[in-house]
């Protein structure tokens, strides 16, 4: 591979870095937590000045090579950076789903000691990661006589039923674990894994055991749910 | 992967332009033909990938282990352009102990100031033996920066709330590990089985040229070399369901060395494992201990890179020594310290 081939490379790899994080489908979230967005624009813009010297370079200092000492041959493995500006550009794939919740055991949850009141409103819109939490330490307590609303996934839970999830991500989609609630009362029904619902409910006492990592799953009782699109940030 | 260096050989100055035309056509053609052909077809292998489940989700894994990696990898490799064009020589030898044997543990502890994960590191590495850094010095330092710096040590205290014996026993046994990696090389290392890749000749460049054109180098080998071990890794997550490593959860024996496997195939960024760990509950400390410090040392991506930059004879010696040595070393902390 010659450098300006290398030049070109490192300006798509750039490109669609850039393109990634800075488009208004912001497709960095499906890979992802967004709080590395400052750091991408930087890396983008990095390698598009590199990409821009190398050809800049390549044009002007012909001569300075040409003399017998030019070593072009560089290594035939920069071509595999062309499969992340396919992967980015020409796929861009969406996010963990379904099928790496059924497959990965539920989140650990930790204890968080204290728990505050629910947000305004009822329902009070929380996460599956509080949710959770709150229904597994708190044994629902914090969550007496009030209705919360909850938005994630459908995806296989233990034995074959459906439960709502959430993928939790530390850095990138390679870490994500996922958080599994169970349902109870009027469960969603008729609808395809992967679909995005929102569930009104109460807390349940039931909590089940993942076979896949014997991590708890709680429950929620359901009063009323509707399927919706997927939100900006799918991961939590 | 060997990468040969050949050298053009000098040809008669009227043939020279001719053929200088014709090799150039060559690669920047292919690359054009190439993304032609993918934005024709681009609906219908979009559509394909999303058919199979479970190669979107690796497609998905893939590209998340690479835009991940894109701000380390660029940041390392800059920063080793500026060790290579703006540091000199004379700097290193001021800053590191003269003797070798102490020079390993002092490049070992000033990993910490580097807060980036694995990817960053190989680069910074090769930059440093390059300025005569001794290798064993560069090497510890390799395998303790990602490991021991603050983020990854913070994070690990954020993953195991109950458990603060974590943090200590994770920093303590990686800085152990990246010494007596250090000390060995001193040792039983030979010279030859580095060899660092041809590099452009920096020296009659301005800085400035040097400087990007290091740059250009070290993204387009160090990168070349991460996609290999990120797709090594996607394959790894996408095939592996989570039900196996339930079943040698109970064999304290069986569990270490699972783990340990387990952290050279998933090649998960330092800054991310513990988390990872801490959701393998069924597993006991000392083998979640193991997982984090192997991690950071050895992974598919890291030997992968490795070869890359140092040739293919040193990583086929490193990466099994440092993985053996990380295994019985975390083996005796997580004894020591969380039983």
């Amino acid at each position: 591979m010659n450098r300006l081939a290398q030049g070109v490379i490192l300006l798509l790899l750039g490109g669609s870095v850039l393109r990634a994080t800075l488009g208004g489908d912001q497709i960095y979230l499906r890979y992802v937590k967004e709080s590395l967005q400052p750091f991408l624009i930087g890396a983008g813009v990095l390698l598009c000045l590199t990409a821009i010297m190398t050809i800049v370079n390549e044009f002007t200092h012909q001569k300075h090579e040409d003399d017998g000492h030019g070593h072009h041959h560089e290594p035939r493995v920069g071509w595999m950076l062309l499969a992340p500006v396919l992967g980015i550009l020409l796929v861009a794939p969406p996010a963990l789903g379904a099928f790496a919740a059924g497959r990965s055991g539920s989140a650990q949850l930790q204890d968080a000691n204290l728990y505050p009141p629910l947000p305004e409103g009822n329902p009070a819109q929380i996460s599956l990661l509080d949710y959770a939490t709150r229904a597994i330490f708190d044994h629902g307590e914090s969550m007496r006589g009030r209705t919360v609303k909850l938005s994630g996934f459908m995806s296989q839970g233990p034995g074959g039923k459906q439960v709502l999830t959430r993928i939790m991500l530390s850095c990138c989609a390679a870490d994500g674990r996922p958080l599994k609630i169970g349902m109870e009362g009027n469960v969603p029904e008729g609808v395809r894994d992967d679909q995005w619902v929102e569930v009104i409910g109460r807390y349940s006492a039931t909590t089940e055991k993942d076979p896949i990592n014997e991590g708890d799953i709680p429950h929620i009782e359901v009063i009323e749910w509707r399927p919706i699109d997927p939100p900006r940030n799918q991961y939590e | 992967m060997p990468v040969t260096v050949t050298e053009r050989p000098q040809r008669p100055q009227d043939e020279a332009p001719e053929r200088e035309k014709t090799r150039r056509f060559g690669s920047v053609e292919v690359l054009a033909l190439i993304l032609i052909a993918l934005v024709v077809f681009r609906v219908p292998i979009a559509a394909k990938v999303m058919e199979f489940p479970g190669l979107q989700t690796w497609t998905t894994v893939f590209v998340s282990v690479m835009v991940q990696a894109m701000p380390f990898l660029v940041f390392g490799v800059a920063l080793s352009a500026v060790i290579a064009v703006y540091v000199p020589r004379s700097f290193w030898a001021k800053a590191l102990p003269k003797h070798p044997g102490l020079a390993v543990p002092v490049a070992g502890a000033a990993g910490v100031i580097l807060p980036g994960c694995e990817c960053g590191s190989v680069p910074i590495a090769g930059s440093l033996m390059r300025r005569g850094v001794t290798p064993a010095a560069a090497l510890a330092f390799l395998l303790a920066a990602p490991a021991i710096n603050p983020i990854v040590l913070t994070a690990t205290a954020v993953a195991f709330p109950g458990n603060p014996e974590m943090v200590v026993a994770r920093g303590a046994a990686s800085l152990v590990v990246a010494v007596v990696m250090g000390w060995l090389w001193l040792r039983l290392g030979k010279a030859e089985w580095i060899r660092l890749p041809h590099r452009p000749e920096l020296d009659g460049m301005s800085k400035g040229q040097a400087f990007w054109a290091s740059c250009r180098h070290d993204v387009i080998h160090a990168g070349g070399f991460l996609v290999l071990g990120a797709m090594a890794a996607a394959t790894i997550n996408v095939v592996v369901p989570g039900k196996w490593l339930q079943s040698l959860a109970g064999n304290p024996v069986l569990s270490v060395i699972a783990l340990a496997l387990l952290a050279v195939l998933l090649s998960i960024c330092s800054e991310a494992d513990a988390f990872v760990a801490a959701s393998l509950s069924q597993f006991s400390l000392t083998s979640r201990l193991v997982f984090l410090v192997v991690g950071p040392m050895v992974d598919l991506k890291l030997i992968s890179m490795q070869a890359g930059v140092f040739g293919r004879r040193f990583a086929v010696r490193f990466a099994p020594a440092t993985l053996a040595v990380a295994i019985v070393i975390a083996s005796l902390t997580g004894l020591v310290l969380l039983s």
